[in-house]
């Protein structure tokens, strides 16, 4: 088990979701659900940030935002999209105002479903993310020790944006 | 350059941007704060982070089916709107729901009161760095969400208001159960009101603070706790919409018009909350939950006022005789209450801006639908 995996620090933001599922990703951090077992700790620095937990859709004002704190988050880092607006829309994907889900913005690790999302099932994304945080670090880890061998630059290790 | 130029610049007021994505709201909202040293001297909201457009989606989808749009129009008090959706359209219709239906939305609509209350007192304790407080208080809203999902079938969205009544029916003794499971949440609501109330460090960071007098929130428009904490009796439940009409409460009020008497504004109505729901279930009738809807609704229009946790919400709906609605409308408590927040900033430190607009207690989501 790798460090980042026993702690990876959670981000939220809500991107236009009904409040239903931020509600619900609150009620994980607190005792009956308690995400802190799991190491998680919430920040609200993109900085500090291993996995972004995304509510809601997308649309041309949030956008921006969106991809603004994906882009502060050092690498490796893995996105949690959270209910059914944040995989399509859900009831609202047919409003004037919503562009889609989260993955027309950022690159989205796992899907949480349910409208409003369930404690139990956030729990599970935010696991799962933990689990491809792993992966991702590893798979980093790798290139780095190749491109050492190689005698090139290794690539950024924290980088805002590009790995 | 002048020195009275570079002296002009440096006395005027610096901008901080505050949001959208801040720690202390679970939602967006984006202020200019306009900053003379640390005095807030004037604040510009920015909305339109969440916007959705859904009351236009009114035009799409079925009158009937549209309940599920609008009770996720915010997932904190989603019956409230489901139930104000069905009473406008219910009013264009001409029908009136049965007594059991009556008695179960009053039922539903507390539960929710006093969960979303719980849930800003967790959410205010958390903005002024009380996070002991913020933990136990959602830990007693949990067995709140636990009533709800037994009798509703949702924890958030409970999704059981339709128009002609409700969909579910939860028996007397499931009830009678839920009201006992309720009593350790009553006894935890006391011991943590006590700490809200009376702890040294919460009294300093929320008495005299964000004030806003009689006069000014009824003429800025306030709604719901925040004008009720300035000392003007206002709830709309006293119109006996639902079963109101029928049980017995008092209306919460307090003078000082401070975050300290909305905080206490709001401890009181969770108590009220449970006594309503106390009442609702003994005086229960019995009989069917709703009543068959047929046809379209006639060509007309039609309003529904609630009290929100929030405060008052109006529903508008328009019908041109067909399947979809021609317009719907609300009026939300949190829009009618920005103009009071951006007063009771002015004047303010920095560092209590965050319990500032937590104490109006802002739904976003509602305000931009």
């Amino acid at each position: 088990m790798s460090s980042i995996e026993r702690s990876p620090w959670l981000i939220h933001y809500d991107a236009s979701s009904c409040n239903g599922c931020d509600i619900e990703v609150l009620a994980c951090l607190t005792p009956v659900y308690d995400a802190e077992r799991f190491g998680c700790i919430v920040t609200g620095d993109p900085k500090q940030a291993d996995i972004f937990l995304v509510t809601g859709s997308v649309n041309h004002l949030n956008a921006p935002i969106l991809k603004n704190i994906y882009d502060q988050m050092p690498e490796p880092k893995a996105v949690v999209a959270i209910g059914a607006c944040a995989y399509s829309g859900g009831v609202f994907a047919e409003c004037y105002n919503v562009a889609g889900g989260v993955a027309t913005t950022i690159p989205v690790d796992v899907y949480v479903p349910g409208c409003a999302a369930k404690p139990e099932s956030i729990l599970d994304g935010v696991v799962r993310a933990a689990m491809i945080l792993k992966e991702k670090e590893k798979a980093g880890r790798k290139a780095r020790a190749l491109a050492r061998k190689e005698g090139r630059r290794s690539p950024k290790r924290r980088a805002g944006g590009a790995t | 350059m002048s020195s009275g130029h570079e002296a002009r610049e440096a006395n005027a007021p610096s901008v901080i941007p505050f949001g959208p994505q801040h720690p202390v709201l679970p939602e967006p909202l984006h202020f200019d704060l306009l900053l003379q040293d640390e005095k807030v001297v004037g604040a510009v909201p920015q909305i339109g982070y969440i916007h959705r457009g859904l009351e236009l989606l009114v035009e799409k989808r079925d009158y009937a089916d549209y309940v599920h749009v609008a009770e996720r129009i915010c997932g904190i008090c989603s019956f409230m709107h489901g139930m104000g959706y069905c009473e406008a359209v219910e009013g264009l219709l001409g029908v009136a729901v049965p007594d059991r239906a009556r008695f179960l939305r009053t039922f539903w609509c507390e539960l929710e009161r006093a969960h979303s209350h719980l849930m800003w007192m967790g959410l205010a304790a958390d903005a002024f760095g009380f996070e002991s407080l913020f933990m136990a208080t959602w830990r007693a809203r949990e067995l709140i969400i636990d009533v709800a999902e037994e009798t509703a079938g949702g924890r958030v969205i409970f999704g059981s208001a339709i128009v002609g009544g409700v969909s579910k029916d939860p028996s007397d003794e499931t009830l009678m159960r839920c009201m006992e499971a309720l009593k350790p949440a009553r006894d935890d609501i006391k011991k943590l009101s006590r700490v809200m109330l009376q702890d040294a460090t919460v009294r300093h960071r929320l008495e005299g603070v964000g004030v806003i007098s009689k006069e000014k929130a009824y003429e800025l428009g306030a709604v719901g706790p925040m004008l009720r904490a300035s000392g003007y009796d206002f709830d709309i439940r006293r119109r006996g919409y639902a079963a109101y009409g029928e049980v017995g409460f008092e209306t919460a009020l307090e003078t000082a018009g401070d975050c300290m008497a909305r905080a206490a504004i709001r401890i009181k109505e969770i108590e009220q909350s449970f006594s309503i729901m106390e009442q609702v279930v003994a005086k229960m009738p019995a009989g069917p939950v709703s009543l068959p809807i047929k046809g379209m609704p006639p060509v007309g229009e039609c309003f529904a006022r609630l009290e929100q946790p929030r405060g008052e919400v109006i529903y508008y709906v328009k019908s041109n005789g067909s399947r979809n609605l021609e317009r719907f409308r609300v009026r939300t408590p949190t829009f009618a209450n920005v103009p009071a927040m951006v007063e009771a900033m002015r004047g303010a430190s920095l560092a209590d801006v965050p319990t500032i607009i937590l104490t109006i207690d802002p739904c976003i989501s509602c305000t931009e639908r």
